[in-house]
């Protein structure tokens, strides 16, 4: 298990500081990540949690340049090997996209060209290299064979309305690996997927990253699938980043009341019958006024005044474990 | 494909032998014993009754349209009126010139159309996105015959830049003739199509295939093509393809008004003298031709996207 390596510090790969995002909407700017720290180590998968409107999917486009028109980086950075993917131009990401980074999207059913055959569309991106097309087609059956596609041969030939929704999220798998990337982002893979099959590539995820090591990021709103994939976890909560950790840390010892309400909200945790399931009450504050202290406090069952008044830095937890809560200062204080 | 491809021919064919009855027993319909019409009303009752016989009309009605089918598979449409000359002679005779005249307007137009389409796609909210828009809805309103007059006025009679009238002599004097009636019939197409193709490139520029294709690093030239295009003119092409019928309709004014000899002024002559067996046949090729015109759209639809050949 990876999870039990976690004294050694492994390398970073991409180091998101203070990165903050506006998006420019009719009544204002809305502030949809606000200072986000995060490191993504090398040859780990991290995962990204927190429910919808958080800024999980925008920070995960951030880091592959892929944002909305009316997305505007206003503050920080995003190193990756010298450079910042923050402000990188049109062309720069272009180079880095389907060679360094690549991504793999929530809709199988709709991230495919749909007039193009699997083949052709596995041959397209390869356009860069110099090989020849047959060598290209052996590099394409020899993918599909790694997410265990049946006849993987026979597939090129196939138009994606011929495939199964799991098998074309297998196929997106196959391209995005096939490009040998440093950086994976998968953003919410499995969410347009039934529970066997969403197994199934959780499984076919996990395996395949640990042959090729590359970094995964990994969002979802599923915390059975984080918990099962990922090595370490980021949870967001409107916009901000609220707590870091390895998984076993958040997953045994959440130190942010938003990450413990989350764990109690999951179907999967709940031990006895009840008539409803549990929620947070509340919802996300509007972020074209972020409130002035814990964007959490008005949902918090622990908040007290000091919540109110001044913004929560990350106090660190434990090692490599930290938490944007006034809580984690006290127990400190009081220790 | 192939097998999409045979589908729809029959289908056409189907269409095209549904479409000539209706116009059989429409000239049954109207008032009046063709012989008669033929004849005069100074005719003699013999005579009548000798015309009816020739033209097989004593016979019931179901037999008149099967001698009337038989007659078209080979090749027979009858006879001219005045003149005893074969309908199919007369009519394919005039066939090339509109056809010259169709094709050539739907292809520049088609050609433009996409063009600026995409374009006002691709950089959406320039002026000559906006320009393109503005007159596109302003050519789509003026219909063709007024444009044609106003093509003659201006280009033939007040500048003298071009021929106003017939269709040429030898290819260079025949091109000549034919930019300014296929540039009336055409320019309305031009805005159809530079819209349709704007509004379908948008649409299609926003789905997750074409942000998929963005994140694997590929050229935006290459994703226009192959990802978006490929896609969005279906829509044009389908349009171009039932378009064919209103094109021949606009060649009926814009053959008169340039005096072209063609199915359009043939078609206007010929009712106008109540010849019957050429507005028969002229009115049948050109049913031939619109109903051929959608099975090829069709068939370019196809061929585009896999989706439509297994819609059937």
């Amino acid at each position: 298990m990876p999870e039990t390596n976690e004294t050694a510090q492994p390398e970073t790969l991409v180091s998101v500081r203070d990165l903050s995002l506006d998006f420019d909407t009719l009544s204002g700017p809305l502030h949809a990540l606000r200072n986000v720290t995060l490191a993504l180590p090398k040859g780990r998968i991290t995962g990204l949690v927190g429910e919808s409107g958080c800024g999980k999917s925008t920070l995960a486009y951030s880091l592959i340049g892929l944002l909305p028109g009316n997305a505007s980086i206003v503050g920080g950075e995003i190193a990756m090997d010298g450079l910042d993917l923050a402000h990188l131009r049109a062309s720069e990401w272009r180079k880095l996209r389907g060679t360094r980074i690549a991504m793999i999207f929530q809709d199988p059913m709709t991230s495919l060209n749909p007039v193009t055959t699997v083949g052709q569309q596995m041959l397209d991106i390869q356009y860069r290299d110099r090989s020849s097309r047959a060598e290209k087609r052996a590099k394409a059956v020899e993918f599909l064979e790694q997410v265990q596609i049946p006849d993987p041969e026979s597939k090129l030939d196939v138009y994606p309305h011929q495939l199964s929704g799991g098998m074309r999220q297998r196929v997106c798998i196959a391209m995005a690996l096939l490009t040998q990337p440093d950086l994976l982002i998968a953003d919410e893979p499995t969410t347009a997927l039934d529970a066997t099959l969403e197994m199934q590539i959780v499984d076919l995820l996990k395996e395949l990253q640990g042959k090729f090591g590359c970094s995964v990021l990994f969002v979802s709103h599923h915390l059975g699938t984080v918990a099962e994939l990922c090595d370490d976890v980021a949870v967001m909560y409107a916009g901000e980043v609220v707590e870091r950790g390895t998984a076993r840390q958040i997953f045994h010892d959440p130190a942010h009341p938003y990450t413990q309400a989350l764990f109690e909200c999951d179907p999967g945790r709940i031990r006895e019958a009840t008539r409803e399931l549990p929620t947070i009450p509340g919802t996300l504050p509007d972020l074209r006024r972020p409130p002035r202290g814990c964007a959490f406090r008005a949902r918090c069952p622990h908040a007290w005044p000091r919540c109110a008044d001044e913004h929560p830095p990350l106090y660190l937890r434990d090692e490599g474990h930290d938490a944007r809560c006034h809580l984690l200062d006290e127990t400190e204080a009081v220790a | 494909m192939l097998y999409y491809a045979g589908q729809r021919l029959v289908l056409s064919v189907v269409i095209v032998m549904v479409a000539v009855s209706i116009l059989t027993l429409m000239m049954h319909v109207v008032p009046g014993d063709p012989a008669v019409m033929i004849l005069g009303p100074r005719a003699t009752p013999e005579l009548i009754e000798q015309t009816r016989v020739a033209m097989g009309l004593d016979k019931p009605l179901p037999i008149q349209l099967l001698t009337f089918f038989g007659n078209i598979l080979r090749g027979d449409l009858g006879q001219d009126v005045f003149t005893g000359r074969p309908v199919s002679r007369i009519v394919f005779e005039q066939l090339p010139y509109t056809l010259i005249l169709i094709s050539v307007s739907i292809l520049w137009s088609a050609a433009l159309g996409i063009l600026l389409g995409a374009y006002s796609a691709l950089r959406r909210n320039t002026w000559l996105d906006t320009l393109t828009g503005i007159l596109s809805v302003g050519t789509i309103s003026i219909p063709a015959f007024v444009m044609a007059l106003y093509a003659v006025l201006i280009f033939a009679v007040w500048l003298g830049w071009l021929p106003a009238i017939g269709a040429g002599r030898g290819f260079w004097d025949g091109i000549s003739h034919l930019i300014l009636p296929a540039f009336a019939i055409g320019v309305a197409w031009v805005g159809y199509v530079a819209r349709i193709v704007r509004a379908s490139m948008l649409e299609v520029m926003g789905e997750p295939h074409v942000r998929m294709a963005r994140a694997f690093g590929l050229p935006e030239r290459r994703i226009t093509r192959s990802h978006i295009l490929k896609i969005a003119v279906q829509p044009a092409v389908t349009l171009l393809g039932t378009g064919v019928a209103h094109l021949f309709s606009a060649a009926v004014f814009v053959e008169v008004i340039f005096a072209r000899p063609g199915i359009g002024a043939l078609i206007v002559s010929a009712v106008n003298e109540r010849n019957y067996p050429i507005v028969l046949g002229a009115v049948l090729v050109t049913t031939g031709i619109i109903v051929l015109a959608t099975l090829i759209s069709d068939l370019v639809v196809a061929w585009l996207d896999p989706r439509q050949r297994e819609g059937m």
